[in-house]
């Protein structure tokens, strides 16, 4: 497969799995998690590369899941002692996040792994680095990892597919119903810092937080069915990757920058022009006409 | 002629039980708190199976907490709840709730029949999907609510009673023994509040067990044969014409009670 075809297969991967969780992540208004596991995924990563001293997938995901538990817990914690959740967050999010910082700057030196790069990604540089696998052939780490991310994904949100939903919609009937409430808000968080660790060397930090967030609020301007609204979402996760290379391409710019900008220009698209609930129809239908 | 043994000691269960009703709920010592502050303070009762009781109390007296609390939607710091005297294992298709219309999130994406089909998940079990059988238990639960023909409208265009109306055929649809219901009659319109009191009516009459939270003290004793006066503390419970007064309404209240209408309604009881 060629560059570009490598670029645009991770690009689209890392959008299909952050767009399928993004759309649990806002219908359970959680959208501020996602920005903290986010950060604190990067603690996640230094202190596994510090402990097994190497950049591979599989202690850089284990990393980054305690990391977003220990996130999700701490949250957690402090909001059961009586502090508000958005303040949790933020407390918590930014002091593992600055601890990450430290690491970095003072333990870890040289490496690959630095601040820029965990902030902004680098998707141009995965096609070269490469793995071989049997029947496939050489294969790009990170799409590799991107790929058995975004399958875990799709099978963790189909087989517990009413479960989730009746967990985001009444929490307090799923626990009367006997479904393990928090233990499914703790496998939830593992699934957002595992997507969030898998994209993150393609877009960094900081877009895969629009990649998590603004496909799926574009999905619910589009329809009123949950399972339209997962499709939708990976469909705009996956559409906005492509065409933000196109752009960045055209432009000669920021590759993970033109991404996040792209699903920016599909909500805003999606928020005027969506049947129902686009401002444009608002406009025509008068109050109360639906 | 065909013949059943039994030994003494199931003869002498089965007696027991027919002469002895059945307690659908008996909470003991129940205390909560949120932070420091208590919202229940050691409330001890035990509720008969086949009765409908309305819990009535002032704004904060914890109506809402306690029924969370014998949930376990909300830590209890106190306290030992037992269910159908304790001898259920596998309870979670026996409880029915109806929370509060405010709790949930009427934008999120579903349609009314999904919404009542989420009262069988728990019988649905894990790994499987809600099939042909459960749409059309969850259509049967609709038309006793009349809201069959609303069943593939989205929840964001229903009415407040159309909402409660919908809560109300997920908690049919569960067929559960024991319900707990959060002030269904807050806010809803004339149509609904029949269908409620149908509703509760026919569950009584199938010999299910009702906690009702109800803020309207005029229609307490039209509509509940237990009463269950709360205010942080048990004041009264028993049935509603010996313990609806207007001394324990009072007592549960404090000073800041306005009868309003006729005297005679709390004290012709």
């Amino acid at each position: 497969m060629s560059y570009t075809a490598w670029i645009l297969l991770t690009g689209s991967l890392v959008g299909i799995s952050c767009g399928l969780v993004g759309v649990l992540l806002i219908l359970r208004k959680m959208a501020m998690m996602a920005d903290a596991i986010s950060h604190t995924v990067l603690l996640g990563i230094v202190s596994a590369y510090l402990i097994s001293s190497s950049l591979d997938g599989g202690s850089m995901l284990i990393g980054a899941m305690l990391a977003g538990l220990l996130t999700a817990w701490l949250v957690q914690w402090f909001e059961s002692t009586g502090i508000h959740s958005d303040a949790a967050i933020g407390v918590v999010f930014t002091t593992l996040f600055a601890i990450g910082v430290i690491l970095i700057s003072t333990s870890v030196g040289n490496v690959h792994l630095d601040v820029n790069h965990a902030l902004m990604g680098e998707i141009s540089f995965i096609p070269w680095n490469t793995v071989h696998l049997p029947v496939i052939g050489q294969i790009p780490q990170a799409t590799l990892l991107l790929m058995i991310i975004t399958i875990i994904v799709i099978a963790v949100i189909a087989l517990f597919y009413k479960e989730w939903k009746v967990t985001t919609f009444d929490p307090a009937l799923a626990a009367s119903l006997g479904i393990p409430v928090l233990l499914m808000h703790y496998v939830f968080m593992t699934l957002v810092s595992v997507t969030t660790v898998a994209a993150f060397d393609a877009v960094g930090a900081i877009m895969v937080v629009a990649m998590l967030i603004t496909p799926a609020a574009a999905a619910n301007l589009w329809t009123d069915k949950l399972l339209t609204m997962l499709i939708i979402s990976a469909v705009i996760g996956a559409a906005s990757s492509c065409a933000g290379y196109g752009i960045a391409i055209w432009l000669n710019t920021s590759i993970s920058g033109s991404m996040a900008f792209a699903t920016g220009i599909l909500f805003v698209f999606s928020y005027l022009f969506s049947p129902r609930h686009g401002q444009l129809a608002k406009w025509f239908h008068k109050p109360g006409e639906i | 002629m065909e013949c059943i043994f039994i030994t003494q000691k199931q003869f002498q269960k089965l007696c027991k039980r027919m002469v002895n009703k059945v307690t659908a709920l008996s909470v003991k010592n129940l205390s909560s708190a949120y932070q420091k502050k208590v919202v229940l303070d050691s409330l001890t009762f035990s509720i008969e199976e086949g009765t409908l009781t309305g819990v009535v109390g002032p704004n904060g007296a914890g109506k809402s907490t306690m029924i969370k609390a014998i949930l376990g939607l909300q830590p209890r710091m106190t306290g030992s709840i037992e269910f159908f005297n304790g001898k259920e294992k596998k309870l979670t298709n026996r409880l029915g709730y109806v929370p509060q219309r405010g709790a949930v999130d009427w934008d999120f994406p579903t349609n009314v029949l999904d919404v009542v089909t989420m009262g069988l998940y728990g019988q649905i079990g894990w790994f499987h999907y809600p099939g042909k059988k459960h749409r059309k238990l969850a259509i049967e639960a609709l038309e006793k609510v009349n809201m069959a023909e609303y069943a593939n409208r989205q929840i964001s265009q229903l009415s407040g009673g159309q909402q409660q109306r919908v809560f109300l055929a997920r908690a049919l649809v569960q067929d559960a023994d024991l319900y707990f219901m959060d002030e269904p009659f807050a806010g809803v319109d004339a149509k609904t509040e029949k269908t409620i009191i149908s509703v509760l009516k026919e569950l009584k009459s199938k010999g299910k067990t009702v906690l009702v939270v109800h803020h309207d003290l005029q229609t307490v004793p039209a509509y509940f044969d237990h009463v269950l006066l709360l205010n942080k503390q048990l004041i009264a419970y028993g049935p509603t014409e010996e313990t609806f007064t207007k001394t324990s309404l009072k007592k549960t209240y404090g000073g800041e009670i306005h009868w309003m209408g006729s005297d005679q309604i709390a004290e012709s009881l």
